[in-house]
């Protein structure tokens, strides 16, 4: 169950809390997110929708330990994370959260099997183990074939699942995913929506995304916009205009 | 390593620019290392001189001689072990370029005072025997392809010649840094051949102290024996009078420090920028590493490991290419005896270019650690 109300008590995976964020821009200051609050349970699907500029990113950075918020808490599996050290922050983000950004997710200069590998190099695993693997997670998206090629002999398409792949090599509690289909057209981004719905569905993963577009943000379970620094929940068929409070 | 892969990626990202880096270490490490051998072939002197050997030379220059008298007086002081003294031959070879320094010696004294120049037992012997014998070092005699038994004519500029030696022996240094391209002969011989007006007089005491600590005492002592004599001397250890020496070829050693600062400051401000290129240029990258859980110290490892790679590549390239280079011998045909590139300027250099890699890599390496994902992530 996914609620933005704020009204329940700590079962859930990820607990937002009163968060705020403040940007200084020169003497400026821009009020994000103004005591959002949030309620994502194991196995939930979740598509964040608004206009540009409306925070959704921060929002995605700030449960993904990327950045601290003004004031508020994050609470994911019972670790609050808002009070975390830098680096204490870095170690549990390579083991809870897997990222796919829109574009820049892979190093140009690895290949596919290196990018996905690359969390498994900050683990214990030994060589033969991080093969394996690497090797299950590239069959899932679909690459077993692509494992040589690097980035710019891939198709977006493909750059993205190998971006995905390396977001679940590493079995994260959660998956972030911003506009992870910004750079698509729509048949590739419909294939990468049937593989993120094949995670949530076989492997029970959760999915926390961003994204511009109702078609994709469908797939989700809920769709929540962000309006005015909170969070609001919309109906989901309709769900393509900003909707009332649910 | 595991992250292997990861550096060296890096590492090629840009062949052109890779190998212009490396190169630029490489041919500032290659002039590091001739400027090594210069610097040695001009200072080496010193650094062979023994510490308990003492100069005496003419107070007004090395080319004026001394009396032979000098030697039982100085042989009296306190301290003083042995004493041999020599005059310079400046004998010609077949043609002027041909240089090499030759030495009347007193053979009685020679191998005491010198005993780092070793010369095998059976051919001194013959030598000591043989009024126009010579001993050659081994440097000087590989050069012209002499062999023992050869006959060698010299032309002297001021004694009427002609000069002709049998080759009896060959001496090496003990030491890689010793000089071997002496050209020894008995000093009798040459006195019995000097006009008459210059008999009994030698170009210069080296002498053998006790305790190295007295140097400076003896030193000031026999000058103060003979001053006011017609003939004063100046005393110094062999060290000092190598250095004298050394000065007296200009200031080579500070001509090399700048142009060898000017170099690597050069070099610096070339892979500090290139650094600082190839850094921004994976700005987002470095972004998703450390968004992937890779910490803000492994990245600023990973920018260090890389201008270090750099670094150590390319001078290793350069130092290996001048000991290249050395091995071919001395290019002047014997003004510089030493030639050669030792260990200790191979270590020297591969340690300066280790603390360009790192000085270079520093900044960008900081910048690359205190980069924040998010804003990373925006920029681009
Ligand atoms: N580091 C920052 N400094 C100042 N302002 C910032 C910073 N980061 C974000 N902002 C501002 O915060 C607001 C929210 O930005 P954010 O990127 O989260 O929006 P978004 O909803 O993801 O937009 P888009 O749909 O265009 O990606 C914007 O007005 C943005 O300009
Ligand atoms: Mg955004």
């Amino acid at each position: 169950m996914v609620r933005v109300d704020g009204g329940r008590g700590s079962s859930s995976l990820i607990q937002v809390r009163g968060l705020d964020k403040k940007y200084q821009r020169g003497s400026e200051e821009i009020h994000v997110l103004q005591g959002l609050n949030l309620d994502v349970d194991k196995g939930d699907f979740v598509a964040f929708m608004g206009p540009s500029g409306s925070g959704k990113t921060t929002l995605l950075n700030l449960i993904g330990g990327l950045d601290v918020p003004s004031a508020g808490s994050i609470t994911v599996a019972g670790d609050e994370i808002t009070h975390m050290s830098r680096s204490k922050l870095t170690e549990w983000r390579a083991r809870h959260v897997g990222f796919v950004f829109q574009m820049y997710n892979l190093i140009p200069v690895l290949t596919a099997f290196q990018n996905v590998e690359l969390p498994l190099l900050l683990t214990k695993l030994s060589k033969a183990d991080r093969r394996k693997h690497v090797e299950t997670a590239l069959a899932i998206v679909g690459l077993v074939d692509r494992t040589d090629h690097y980035p710019r002999q891939l198709s977006g398409g493909q750059e993205q699942r190998v971006a995905i792949a390396r977001a679940i090599v590493s079995d994260p509690t959660f998956l972030l995913c911003d506009e992870l289909t910004g750079d698509l057209d729509r048949k590739s981004a419909d294939e990468i929506m049937n593989l993120i719905q094949r995670l949530m569905k076989e492997f029970g993963k959760t999915v926390l995304m961003v994204t511009h577009d109702p078609v994709v943000a469908q797939r989700a379970d809920v769709t929540l916009h962000l309006e005015k620094g909170v969070l609001v929940e919309a109906a989901k068929p309709e769900g393509v205009t900003a909707g009332g409070l649910a | 390593m595991k992250f292997r892969g990861l550096i060296f990626a890096n590492l090629f990202r840009k062949k052109i620019r890779f190998l212009l880096t490396i190169g630029s270490f490489a041919v500032a490490l290659f002039l590091f290392g001739l400027l090594a051998v210069v610097r040695g072939a001009f200072s080496q002197g010193v650094e062979v001189a023994g510490a308990d050997r003492l100069v005496v030379i003419n107070r007004v220059s090395i080319i004026q001689p001394l009396p032979l008298s000098y030697r039982e007086r100085i042989l009296q002081l306190r301290g003083v072990k042995t004493i041999t003294f020599a005059n310079w031959f400046g004998g010609v070879y077949q043609d002027e370029r041909n240089f090499f320094p030759q030495f009347a010696i007193d053979i009685e004294n020679q191998r005491k005072v010198y005993p780092e120049l070793i010369v095998p037992e059976d051919q001194w012997q013959t030598f000591v025997k043989d009024r126009q014998g010579t001993i050659v070092g081994a440097a000087t005699a590989k050069r012209f392809g002499w062999k023992i038994g050869d006959r060698i004519p010299l032309k002297s500029s001021f004694l009427p010649g002609p000069w002709e030696f049998n080759l009896d022996g060959i001496y090496h240094g003990q030491r890689r840094q010793d000089d071997e391209t002496q050209f020894w002969f008995q000093w009798n011989y040459l006195e019995e051949r000097v006009p008459d007006r210059l008999k009994g007089q030698i170009g210069w005491y080296v002498l053998r102290v006790e305790n190295p600590d007295d140097s400076v005492r003896i030193a000031k002592q026999i000058d103060q024996l003979f001053a006011n004599s017609p003939y004063e001397t100046r005393t110094e250890t062999e060290k000092a009078f190598a250095a004298g020496w050394v000065k007296q070829m200009g200031n080579i050693e500070f001509l090399i420090l700048s142009i060898g600062g000017v170099v690597f400051f050069t070099l610096l401000l070339v892979t500090g920028n290139t650094m600082a290129i190839a850094v921004r240029e994976r700005t987002a990258e470095l972004a998703v590493l450390k968004a992937v859980g890779f910490s803000d110290r492994f990245v600023l490892l990973l920018v260090l490991a890389e201008s270090l790679l750099i670094a150590i590549l390319g001078g290793a390239l350069g130092l290996g290419l001048a000991k290249l280079f050395t091995l071919g011998g001395d290019p002047t045909r014997g003004l510089l005896p030493f030639f050669y590139l030792p260990l200790k300027a191979i270590i020297s250099g591969l340690g300066v270019a280790l603390a360009v890699g790192v000085a270079s890599g520093l900044l960008p390496a900081v910048g690359a650690m205190r980069l924040r994902v998010v804003d990373a992530l925006r920029r681009v």
